[in-house]
């Protein structure tokens, strides 16, 4: 076990794990931040992703030995009340069915948009591929992101 | 006016009324819901009077509704509460959903499957909205010594007819909850309606996308430890010892032990390859992770192994010699065959497949002496908690169980095995403790989609008139093919026999059982058979229809030919049927099914030699259409699920060991293979309303089948179609 400090949702934390314990069960377990999805532990399905540094990543993937002072962003982070663009625009298209892999879908369009603020179908698909939905939302996600991308 | 009896006392309500209180007791915060809208709602009310199990009323006339059945993404926490929010006449803005606990004594039918919900739960939800209306407006009438006949309800506000008085719901609640259930009242008309009809947002979408604590795998409580299972590595196997010593000292590592689930006298949801399991209990997912890696587990074999190949080889043998359990016959199908011009013989398979509901197998169980609580994702709460009564051997009343929000469920959390392993372990343990399943534990522990195989014969004469129809099919288990649907009815000469096959393979429910794969294995061969008669898709089988409207040929025929032949010519109209554009490929399919008939045509562009779906057009008729936004959802859903899945998944064995356990090695539709655009439509009627969350799933294949054909060349026959040799 050690102690790591960490900087999440602009907030840091203090925890005692063991050095290869993913980000995402750090989160989960230690910081009851349960936004951030568990899917497959193998970085196949994008349920669990989240920022470092602004950067799309999967924390089931993630050591939190590896972390160090970048800035972790997760779901919770991203607005205090489901007002970012993004969030808006999966409202706005009531996008989620089941619900369970749309934190990660957000979370990768978010990174998305920040890097390319208009993207083509072509470089929406690049960058979400690696999120799966099991309910079958990814023509109304399209949607939501051109949305997001239009009103921001 | 339609006047219903309300079979309602007040012994059963104020039951329900102390029972659904518990359903706070997930605690979580409800009371954060904000109208997608933006519209505000009233101010949070001091205190709550129960109306009855569906309805409390707060004092500042905000209201609760309690949504009876498990929510797995088919949106029936919104449309529910909508049909009691009609008839209860209440602004939607000022309600608030509840999940209820498991209340037998008084819900009807809590569990989600076979599209039910909203079709079982219709005349219940709108008598319980009815019924509070009533009481409230009964209250009133005795506060003001006026007769109910002389007043009426505007969004929660009772007026006198002739304008003098008026009090809100919030205002007059208290009084209401002393009032005589009133044993006959009235509904509302369709024409009616102001919320039934509309497009309504997910009541829980603002939960979803800010990532609050609503699944089961969410779900903390204080002083609850971790397990996790390991179940044998196949089928046929069952675990006899393990390295506990060396396990029970690794980090994190509380206890293990082999935990044996078995349940007198099972049910079909208890169905469970692996009743006995090696469990680790901990309280970091991580450390349990680690220690579940270091497990040497010594096995028996219990049954023989089995492998894909011996299971082609059964379901090919099944069909050709196999016994015929259940049949049709019609006329002289021989006779007919023998006489027939022209006669196409095709034969479909599909593999065992996956759910693979993103939010992996668990559930939260606090075992004591005399109770058991239980809280987590169930598709079927009753038959969980039939489950643990067996198992604990504790009365049912002495049993609790509680539904989150549920990462999906597609017929697999109908089976409840993970919720009596949760509560076993929490016995052995003393404890309250939340079991998890890892991607792979989910992935390789069977109940899956059955494997089938159906040949299909059909005789045309030399006026291309179909004379002549056979289908047989086998199933590893259970036989695909349903006698008495379409084309039954619509031939002189029929026959369709069911050929069940055994398996040490457990299987379950898979969404649109049975259907996802009759539904478009029989529209694609129909399609080949149109293309041998020189016929239109669609013209060839409105002529079916036609013949089952105007003659049917039995008397047992499990449709309404009028209503399936409505869809198809409303996808016809839509989706401009005929017009030929260069470079797009069309194929039409139709199916009925869970009591809801959906036609869908389908457009597809080859790129890079790869097929791109470009839109697909589908014609629904579900009767009234609750919650047209969640509907269309829930078409767009099954559309996706058909064709990812036809396209892409499939589960193979070998020495009953399942070979894909994790994404890496099974392939689920990603963004770029969905198409890029759906266009539903609904026909519009005041049927009572049927369910959509299966329906749209079976045309989808067929339509994408006859689409490849116009692409390609090629028929495709067997599943999954980027993979499968098709011969």
């Amino acid at each position: 076990m050690s102690v790591f400090n960490l900087n999440v949702n602009g907030q840091q934390h203090q925890v005692d794990v063991d050095p290869s314990t993913p980000l995402l069960w750090v989160l989960r377990d230690n910081l009851k931040l349960v936004g951030t999805k568990y899917g497959c532990g193998i970085a196949q399905c994008g349920a669990c992703t989240i920022h470092l540094d602004g950067i799309a990543m999967r924390s089931c993937q993630l050591p939190i030995s590896t972390v160090g002072n970048r800035k972790v962003t997760t779901i919770e982070g991203l607005s205090e009340n489901a007002d970012h663009p993004v969030q808006k625009a999966w409202l706005e298209h009531d996008v989620p069915q089941c619900g369970y892999c749309q934190s990660g879908q957000i979370m990768s369009a978010v990174a998305l948009l920040n890097s390319n603020p208009n993207p083509t179908d072509e470089q929406i698909d690049g960058a979400m591929d690696g999120n799966l939905c099991r309910c079958g939302t990814y023509t109304r996600i399209k949607k939501a992101i051109k949305t997001a991308a239009a009103n921001s | 006016m339609t006047l219903i009896k309300t079979q309602y006392n007040r012994r059963s309500f104020l039951k329900v009324s102390a029972a659904a209180g518990g359903g706070m007791l997930i605690g979580f915060s409800w009371l954060t819901r904000c109208s997608p809208t933006g519209e505000k709602p009233v101010a949070p009310p001091s205190e709550w009077f129960d109306i009855n199990g569906y309805i409390k009323i707060g004092d500042t006339g905000l209201v609760t509704i309690y949504s009876p059945n498990p929510e797995i993404g088919q949106n029936v926490r919104t449309s529910m509460p909508m049909i009691v929010a009609e008839e209860l006449d209440v602004d939607w803005k000022n309600v608030v959903v509840e999940q209820a606990p498991l209340n037998t004594g008084f819900y009807q039918n809590q569990f989600a499957g076979g599209s039910l919900s909203i079709r079982l739960s219709w005349d219940a939800l709108r008598m319980a909205g009815a019924t509070g209306r009533m009481m409230l407006m009964m209250a009133a009438a005795k506060e003001w010594g006026a007769d109910v006949s002389e007043l009426v309800v505007e969004k929660g506000v009772i007026k006198e007819k002739n304008g003098e008085r008026s009090v809100g719901y919030g205002a007059i609640a208290a009084k209401a909850v002393g009032i005589e259930v009133p044993e006959e009242v009235e509904l509302k008309e369709p024409k009616d309606y102001q919320l039934i009809g509309k497009p309504t947002k997910n009541v829980e979408g603002k939960k979803i996308v800010t990532g609050k604590p609503l699944f089961g795998l969410d779900f903390q409580r204080e002083g609850m430890l971790l397990a996790m299972i390991q179940h044998p590595p196949a089928f046929g196997m069952k675990v006899t010892g393990f390295n506990e010593d060396e396990i029970k000292s690794m980090p994190g590592v509380k206890d293990a032990f082999i935990i044996d689930t078995t349940i007198p006298e099972p049910g079909w949801s208890d169905t469970n390859a692996f009743p006995q399991l090696i469990t680790i209990v901990g309280d970091s997912t991580w450390q349990l992770m680690n220690a579940k890696k270091a497990i040497k587990a010594t096995y028996e074999t219990v049954s023989p192994p089995e492998n894909s190949a011996m299971h082609a080889a059964m379901l090919k043998e099944g069909v050709e010699n196999g016994n015929v359990s259940r049949s049709r016959t019609d006329g002289d199908p021989d006779e007919a065959f023998a006489k027939a011009t022209k006669i196409v013989e095709r034969t479909y398979t599909s593999p065992f497949i996956a759910h693979n509901t993103l939010e992996p197998m668990n559930f939260f169980a606090d075992v004591k002496e005399d109770s058991a609580e239980l809280i987590g994702p169930t598709q079927s709460p009753e038959s969980l908690e039939r489950a643990v009564s067996k198992l604990l051997d504790m009365p049912i009343e002495n049993i609790t169980i509680n539904m989150t929000r549920i990462g999906g469920g597609f017929g697999r959390r109908l089976y409840v095995h993970y919720g009596t392993e949760a509560a076993a372990i929490s016995k052995k343990m003393g404890a309250p403790i939340k079991l998890i399943y890892t991607r792979e534990d989910d992935m390789t522990q069977g109940s899956y989609r059955p494997a089938y195989q159906s040949t299909y014969k059909a005789g045309l004469d030399k006026y291309n008139n179909l004379v002549a129809f056979s289908v047989k099919g086998a199933g590893l288990p259970s036989s695909p093919v349903f006698p008495d649907r379409f084309p039954a009815g619509t031939v002189d000469h029929y026959f369709a026999g069911q050929i069940p096959l055994k398996t040490n393979i457990t299987t379950a429910a898979w969404r649109a059982p049975r259907s996802h794969f009759t539904g478009p294995v029989e529209q694609a061969f129909l399609d080949e058979v149109a293309e041998a008669a020189g016929k239109d898709p669609i013209e060839f089988r409105l002529e079916l229809f036609d013949r089952a409207i105007n003659d049917p040929v039995g008397e047992k025929n499990d449709y309404d030919a009028e209503r399936y032949a409505g869809v198809l010519k409303l996808v016809k109209e839509k989706a401009n049927w005929g017009r030929n554009e260069p470079g797009v490929f069309r194929g039409v399919a139709a199916y009925f099914c869970h009591s809801t008939y959906v036609a869908e045509v389908l457009d597809l562009v080859m790129v890079n030699g790869q097929p791109k779906i470009k839109k697909v057009w589908a014609a629904v008729d579900c009767g009234i259409v609750v919650n047209p936004e969640g509907a269309r959802n829930q078409i767009e859903g099954g559309i996706l699920d058909g064709i990812g899945h036809a396209m892409y998944s499939a589960m193979t064995f070998e020495n009953g060991k399942p070979q894909q356990d994790n994404f890496g090695k099974y392939q689920l539709m990603k963004h770029s293979q969905a198409p890029m655009e759906i266009k539903t439509f609904f026909v519009e009627n005041e049927i009572a309303p049927t369910g959509l969350g299966e329906p749209g799933l079976p045309p989808a294949i067929g339509a994408l089948a006859n689409a490849l054909y116009q692409a390609t060349g090629k028929r495709y026959y067997h599943q999954p179609f980027a993979t499968a040799d098709q011969g």
